[in-house]
C-alpha cells in the first residue's frame, strides 16, 4: 500500500515536470488555445473589451468544470485595434502561436482582412460582431461563423419597419462613410427603392468627427423626408438627432445596432427620445443571459458592454464544437458547429451552411423614458 | 432663398468654429514659423477641462451662469498652461534645429496628448452639458440659427476684434510683431523673445479653449480624438487666409465653412472635404501665400 | 544644489497643477459621482521631481553628455563597416529561419516602411519639398494592384511596374500645381491632396468599392506556384528585402547623379539654383515622380502582403509616420532612415507589453528623439571631396 502510494507520487511529480503548471489541475493533454482577437485598446476598445471579458468568463467557468475533453482552455488575447493592416498581423500571430480556434474579430473590416489568412491556415473563426454580409454570403470562407445577423438582414428589418409599421412615404438614408455604416446604408437604399409605397429622397454620407452637421440637417429637412435611416455609430447619430431636434424637426430617426447602445442615450439625452434602433433580440429573460450578466457584474463590477452576449455565445459554441468533435481538427469542428446546437444566452445556437447563426436575428427598439424598449 | 440662408448660417457657424482654432495656429506660425500640430489637442484638453469643471460645479450646486463662466475660465487657464508647457518641452529646445524637427516633435506631442486623455479619462464619447442656455426670443428663427450658433458667432467676432487690437495697440502686441519680423533684431532691441513666444502660446491656447468649450457645448459630446479633424480643418483655413495673418485666418475659416456647407447643401456631403481641399489648392495656385498673406520677396 | 532642489519642487508643483483636472478628477456627470485620484497626482509630482533632479545632475556633472552627443559616424565604425554589413546581411538572410511567421510579418512591414522612408527621403530629404500627403501614392500603388487584379486578373509581377508608373504619374499631377508653392504652403496642399485621394476612394463605390475595401488580393506568385501561408510570408519578406536593397542602391546612385546634385542645390537655395541654370520645374517634378514611384511599388507589395486593402489604411497618420521616419532618421541619410523605420514600426509592436500605454510612449519617444537628436539619428553628412596627396586627378 505504502509502495503504491509512493509510485503515485512519482507519477504525479513526473507529470508536473513534463506538463509544467498546467499539470496542477488534472489535465489530459496540453491546453486548448482559444484565440480572442478584437480591439482591446484604442478608441474602439469599448466594442472589443466586452467580448474579451465574455471569453474570460466562459473559459473560467468551463475550466472550473474540468475543461473540454479533459483539457484546460487557455486564452490568447490579441489586439487588432480594429485596423485591417494590424488584423493581418494579429491573425498571423495567432496562427504561429497555434491557436486551435479563434473568437473574433470585432470589426468587419479587420475581420475581412484577416479571414483569408485564417482560411489559408485552416483555422475556424467565430465572430461575435462582424456583420458584413459578404463574409458568409460570398461562400469563400468555409472557416467563418458568426453569432450575429448580417447587415442586410438588419437593413431589411429597418426598412420594413419604416415602410410597413410606421407607414413612412419619403425616406432619407444617411451614413457615416464607414465600412459598417455605408455597407448597411447601401442595403437600406436598395430595399427602399424596391419597396412599395416608399420613395428614397436623399442618400448621403456625412464626415465622422465633423464639428457641425447643420448643413446636412437642413438638407434632410428640404428633402421632405418623413424618416431618416442612419447607418453608422452612435457619436454621429446623436449629433445629427440633436441638431435635427434643436431645429424643431420631428423627422423619425431609425438607426442600427451601432446606435443601440446605452452611450447613445447618455450622450443625446432628451433628444434620444423616440429614436428607433434595430438590435439583437432581447434575450434578457433567458436564464443563461441572467447568469452571464451576473457573472460579469461580480467579476468586473459593471454592466457588460456591446456584443457581450454574442461573444459569450460564440465562445460557448466554439468550445462546444471542440467537445462534440472530440478533436481540434478543422473539418470535424466545422461539422460540429453546423450540426450541434448549444444552449447560449442567445438561445439554442447552431450554424447554417454559410456560417450564419440560425435563429439569431434583430428586433426593433425605441428609446422611451431614457431606455431602449423593444417595439412590439 | 430660405434654404440658401439656412446653409449660409450653417456655414457661418462652422466657419466661426474653425476660426477660433485657426487663430491660434496663425499666431504661432506668425511668430516662430511652426505648424503646431498639437494645437488641436490643446483645444480638446480645453473642452475636457471645461467638462470636468462644469460637472464638478453642477454637483456642488453652483448656478448655471456661474458654471458657464467658471468652467470656461478653467478651460482657458489649463489650456494655456498646457500650451505653455508643450512649447517649453517640445519646441523651445528645437528653436535652432532643422526646420522639420519641431514639426515631428509636434506630431509626437499630439499623439502623446491624445493618449494621455484617453488613458486618464475615457476612450468613449462623453456627453457635454449644454452650457449655453436656449434663448426664448430666438425661438421663431431656430430653424435658421440656434442660440449656440449665435453665441459662437458673437464670440468669434469679439475675440477677433480684441486680438487685432492687442496686436496693433499694446506693447506686447508690438513685441509680437517685432519678433515675428526678425527674432534676432528683436532680441537686440531688448525684447525677451522667449517670453513673447510663451505668451503667444498661452494666448493661442486660451483661444483654442474658448473654441473647445463653445463647440463642445454646441455639439453636445466630446472624446479624446475631436482635436484631430478640427485641427486639420483649422490649419487649412489658416493657410487659405494666409498663415500668420489674423484677419486672414478668420476669412479663410469662413470661406472654408461656406464651401463645406454649400457643397453639402447643393451638391453632396459625400465630397464636402474634397471641395474644401480643392478650394485650398485653387486659391494657393493663384495666390501662393493665401488670400491675405504677404508674399515675401525671395532674396539670395 | 539647493537651487536645483527648489527648481525640482517648482516643476513638480507645476506638473501637478497641470494634470489636476484631467488625471486626478474623473466625473460621471450622469450619476453625479466624482472620483478623486490623488495617487495619480502624487505619481506625476514624484516623477517630475525626480526627472528634474536627474536632469539637473546631468547638466551639472556630465555636460558632455547632453551637449556633445556622441557622433555615430566618428565611432570608428568605418573600420568595421564591411564586417558589420556582412553581419547584417547574414542576419537579414536567415531571419525567416530563426523567427516565427508573426515576427517575419512585422519585419516585412518594417522593411516596407524603410522603403517608403527612402522614397520620401528623395522628396523631403534631398529636394527639400515638404510632403505631408505621401501616403496618397502608396494608396495609388495598392489600389492599382487590387483593381487591376480584380477586373483584369493581372498578376503581382505585372502590376508592380504599373503601380510604380501610375504613382509617378500622380506625383507629376500633384507636382504641377504646387510648383510655385514653398515650404509650409506646399505641406498643406500635399496634405489636402492625400486626403482627396483617400476621400475619393472612400466615396466612389463604383470605382474602388468604397470603405468596405477589396479582399482576396493574391499574394505574390512564384512561377505559378501556390504557396502555403507560412512560405508566402517568407517569400514576401525576401521580396521586400530585395526591393529595399534595390532602393538603397538606386537612391545612393541618384544622390550622386546630376539630378541628385540638382535636388540638393534646390533644397539649399532655390533662387541661386535657378541662377546656376538648373531647370527648376523639371528638377522638382522628377523628385515628386521618383519619390512617388517608390511609394507605388511598396503599395503593390502592401496589397499583396495583407491581401486586403481599404481606404482606412491610407490616412494622414500614415503620412506623418513616414515623415517622422525620414526626419528622425536624419534627412538625406539612407542608414538613418532604415534604422528609424525599424524603430518606428517594431517599437509599437514590441511595446504591446505596455498595452494601453504604447501609443503614449510612442508619442513621447517621438518628442524625446527630436529634442535630444534634432538632426536625426544620423545627421546629414555632407559629401566632401578630398584631394589625394599626389593628385592623380580622380577619386
Amino acid at each position: 500500500m505504502a509502495r503504491n502510494y509512493r509510485f503515485l507520487r512519482v507519477v504525479v511529480l513526473l507529470t508536473a515536470i513534463f506538463c509544467g503548471g498546467a499539470a496542477m489541475v488534472e489535465a489530459a493533454g496540453p491546453p486548448i488555445r482559444l484565440g480572442v482577437a478584437g480591439a482591446h485598446s484604442g478608441d474602439l476598445a469599448s466594442y472589443g473589451l466586452p467580448s474579451l471579458n465574455a471569453a474570460r468568463l466562459v473559459v473560467k467557468d468551463i475550466n472550473a468544470k474540468g475543461g473540454v475533453m479533459g483539457r484546460q482552455i487557455e486564452i490568447l488575447a490579441e489586439d487588432d485595434v480594429c485596423k485591417p493592416e494590424i488584423a493581418t498581423n494579429t491573425a498571423t500571430k495567432l496562427i504561429s502561436e497555434k491557436a486551435d480556434i479563434v473568437m473574433g474579430h470585432i470589426c468587419s473590416g479587420a475581420t475581412k482582412a484577416a479571414i483569408g489568412i485564417y482560411n489559408d491556415a485552416r483555422m475556424i473563426v467565430i465572430s461575435p460582431s462582424a456583420t458584413n454580409p459578404e463574409l458568409t454570403q460570398s461562400g469563400k470562407y468555409p472557416n467563418f461563423f458568426r453569432t450575429i445577423a448580417a447587415d442586410d438582414a438588419q437593413a431589411m428589418q429597418e426598412v420594413d419597419f419604416a415602410v410597413k409599421v410606421l407607414k413612412l412615404k419619403k425616406l432619407a438614408v444617411i451614413h457615416d462613410k464607414g465600412d459598417y455604416g455605408k455597407g448597411l446604408a447601401e442595403f437600406a437604399k436598395a430595399f427602399v427603392e424596391k419597396s412599395e409605397g416608399a420613395e428614397l429622397v436623399l442618400y448621403e454620407g456625412v464626415t465622422p468627427g465633423a464639428v457641425d452637421y447643420s448643413a446636412i440637417v437642413q438638407k434632410i429637412k428640404r428633402s421632405g423626408a418623413e424618416g431618416v435611416i442612419f447607418g453608422g455609430y452612435h457619436p454621429e447619430a446623436s449629433k445629427i438627432v440633436s441638431q435635427m431636434r434643436k431645429k424643431g424637426m420631428k423627422t423619425v430617426f431609425i438607426s442600427d445596432d451601432g446606435v443601440k447602445d446605452e452611450t447613445f442615450i447618455k450622450v443625446a439625452g432628451q433628444y434620444a427620445e423616440g429614436v428607433y434602433a434595430s438590435g439583437p433580440k432581447d434575450t434578457s429573460k433567458n436564464p443563461l443571459t441572467k447568469a452571464a450578466i451576473e457573472a460579469h457584474k461580480k467579476e468586473y463590477g459593471s454592466e457588460p458592454g456591446a456584443f457581450f452576449l454574442n461573444a459569450y455565445a460564440a465562445t460557448l459554441a466554439a468550445l462546444n464544437a471542440i467537445d462534440k468533435a472530440g478533436s481540434t481538427d478543422f473539418d470535424q469542428m466545422a461539422k460540429a458547429l453546423r450540426r450541434e446546437s448549444v444552449d447560449t444566452p442567445l438561445g439554442m445556437v447552431c450554424f447554417d451552411e454559410r456560417g450564419d447563426a440560425i435563429g439569431v436575428g434583430f428586433a426593433m427598439y425605441v428609446v422611451k423614458d431614457g431606455v431602449y424598449q423593444e417595439v412590439l | 432663398m430660405e434654404y440658401f440662408l439656412e446653409l449660409f448660417f450653417s456655414g457661418l457657424t462652422r466657419g466661426s468654429i474653425y476660426a477660433l482654432i485657426a487663430l491660434g495656429y496663425t499666431m504661432v506660425y506668425g511668430i516662430i514659423g511652426l505648424i503646431n500640430f498639437a494645437h488641436g489637442e490643446i483645444y480638446m484638453i480645453g473642452a475636457f477641462t471645461a467638462l470636468i469643471a462644469a460637472s464638478l460645479l453642477t454637483i456642488w450646486g453652483v448656478n448655471q451662469i456661474a458654471v458657464l463662466v467658471l468652467s470656461g475660465l478653467a478651460a482657458m487657464v489649463w489650456a494655456a498652461a498646457y500650451g505653455f508647457t508643450v512649447e517649453k518641452i517640445a519646441y523651445r529646445p528645437l528653436r535652432h534645429a532643422p526646420r522639420l524637427s519641431p514639426l515631428i516633435s509636434a506630431i509626437g506631442m499630439s499623439i502623446f496628448l491624445q493618449n494621455y486623455v484617453l488613458l486618464s479619462q475615457t476612450p468613449d464619447f462623453v456627453p457635454f452639458p449644454a452650457l449655453i442656455p436656449d434663448f426664448p426670443w430666438l425661438e421663431p428663427y431656430r430653424s435658421i440659427i440656434g442660440s449656440s450658433d449665435l453665441i459662437i458667432l458673437v464670440s468669434t467676432a469679439v475675440v477677433m476684434v480684441l486680438l487685432t487690437m492687442l496686436i496693433k495697440y499694446t506693447r506686447i502686441g508690438k513685441a509680437m510683431r517685432a519678433t515675428a519680423q526678425d527674432k534676432q533684431m528683436a532680441l537686440l532691441l531688448g525684447i525677451d523673445v522667449n517670453r513673447v513666444v510663451s505668451l503667444t502660446f498661452v494666448l493661442g491656447s486660451a483661444l483654442a479653449a474658448i473654441g473647445g468649450v463653445l463647440i463642445a457645448s454646441h455639439i453636445g459630446q466630446i472624446n479624446f480624438a475631436i482635436g484631430f479633424l478640427a485641427g486639420i480643418k483649422a490649419f487649412t483655413a489658416a493657410v487659405l487666409g494666409g498663415i500668420g495673418s489674423v484677419p486672414g485666418a478668420v476669412l479663410g475659416s469662413l470661406l472654408l465653412g461656406w464651401t463645406e456647407s454649400f457643397a453639402t447643401g447643393y451638391i453632396s456631403s459625400d465630397y464636402e472635404d474634397v471641395f474644401a481641399f480643392a478650394l485650398l489648392v485653387l486659391v494657393l495656385i493663384f495666390r501662393p501665400a493665401g488670400l491675405l498673406g504677404r508674399r515675401h520677396n525671395q532674396k539670395v | 544644489m539647493l537651487a536645483e532642489l527648489k527648481k525640482a519642487i517648482g516643476v513638480a508643483a507645476w506638473f501637478m497643477f497641470l494634470t489636476l483636472p484631467i488625471l486626478a478628477v474623473k466625473v460621471n456627470a450622469i450619476e453625479q459621482t466624482v472620483a478623486w485620484r490623488w495617487t495619480n497626482l502624487a505619481l506625476v509630482g514624484g516623477a517630475a521631481f525626480l526627472l528634474t533632479l536627474v536632469g539637473a545632475f546631468f547638466v551639472r556633472y556630465r555636460p558632455q553628455l547632453t551637449t556633445h552627443w556622441p557622433d555615430l559616424s566618428g565611432l570608428g565604425l568605418a573600420r568595421f563597416k564591411g564586417w558589420l554589413l556582412a553581419l547584417i546581411a547574414l542576419f537579414a538572410a536567415v531571419f525567416p529561419a530563426l523567427f516565427s511567421s508573426y515576427q517575419i510579418n512585422i519585419m516585412t512591414s518594417a522593411l516596407m516602411y524603410a522603403v517608403l522612408g527612402l522614397g520620401l527621403n528623395i522628396v523631403v530629404g534631398l529636394a527639400g519639398l515638404l510632403d505631408l500627403g505621401y501616403v496618397a501614392f502608396y494608396a495609388v500603388g495598392a489600389y492599382s494592384y487590387a483593381l487591376l487584379n480584380y477586373h483584369f486578373g493581372l498578376g503581382f509581377w505585372g502590376c508592380l511596374p504599373i503601380g510604380g508608373v501610375l504613382a509617378a504619374l500622380f506625383g507629376i499631377v500633384l507636382g504641377f500645381p504646387v510648383l510655385r508653392l514653398r515650404g509650409d504652403y506646399l505641406a498643406i496642399v500635399t496634405l489636402g491632396f492625400g486626403e482627396i485621394i483617400r476621400l475619393v476612394l472612400e466615396n466612389w463605390n463604383a470605382f474602388s468599392f468604397g470603405p468596405s475595401g477589396i479582399a482576396n488580393i493574391p499574394r505574390p506568385g512564384l512561377f505559378g506556384l501556390a504557396l502555403p501561408v507560412d512560405e508566402a510570408i517568407c517569400y514576401t519578406y525576401y521580396l521586400v528585402l530585395l526591393l529595399g536593397l534595390l532602393t538603397i542602391f538606386v537612391v545612393n546612385r541618384l544622390r550622386d547623379s546630376r539630378i541628385g546634385r540638382a535636388w540638393i542645390a534646390l533644397r539649399e537655395d532655390e533662387i541661386a539654383c535657378q541662377a546656376m541654370g538648373i531647370d527648376k520645374t523639371r528638377t522638382k517634378l522628377t523628385a515628386f515622380a521618383l519619390g512617388a514611384s517608390w511609394a507605388g511599388l511598396v503599395g503593390v507589395m502592401f496589397a499583396a502582403k495583407t491581401t486586403f486593402i481599404n481606404p482606412a489604411s491610407f490616412t494622414f497618420q500614415e503620412s506623418a509616420i513616414i515623415l517622422a521616419i525620414v526626419v528622425l532618421g536624419g534627412m538625406g541619410s539612407t542608414v538613418g532612415v532604415v534604422i528609424a523605420a525599424l524603430i518606428f514600426i517594431l517599437l509599437p509592436e514590441y511595446l504591446r507589453a505596455f498595452a494601453d500605454y504604447r501609443m503614449l510612449l510612442f508619442g513621447a519617444i517621438m518628442v524625446g528623439g527630436m529634442v535630444f537628436r534634432p538632426q536625426g539619428i544620423i545627421g546629414n553628412v555632407r559629401r566632401s571631396y578630398k584631394f589625394p596627396e599626389q593628385g592623380t586627378g580622380h577619386d
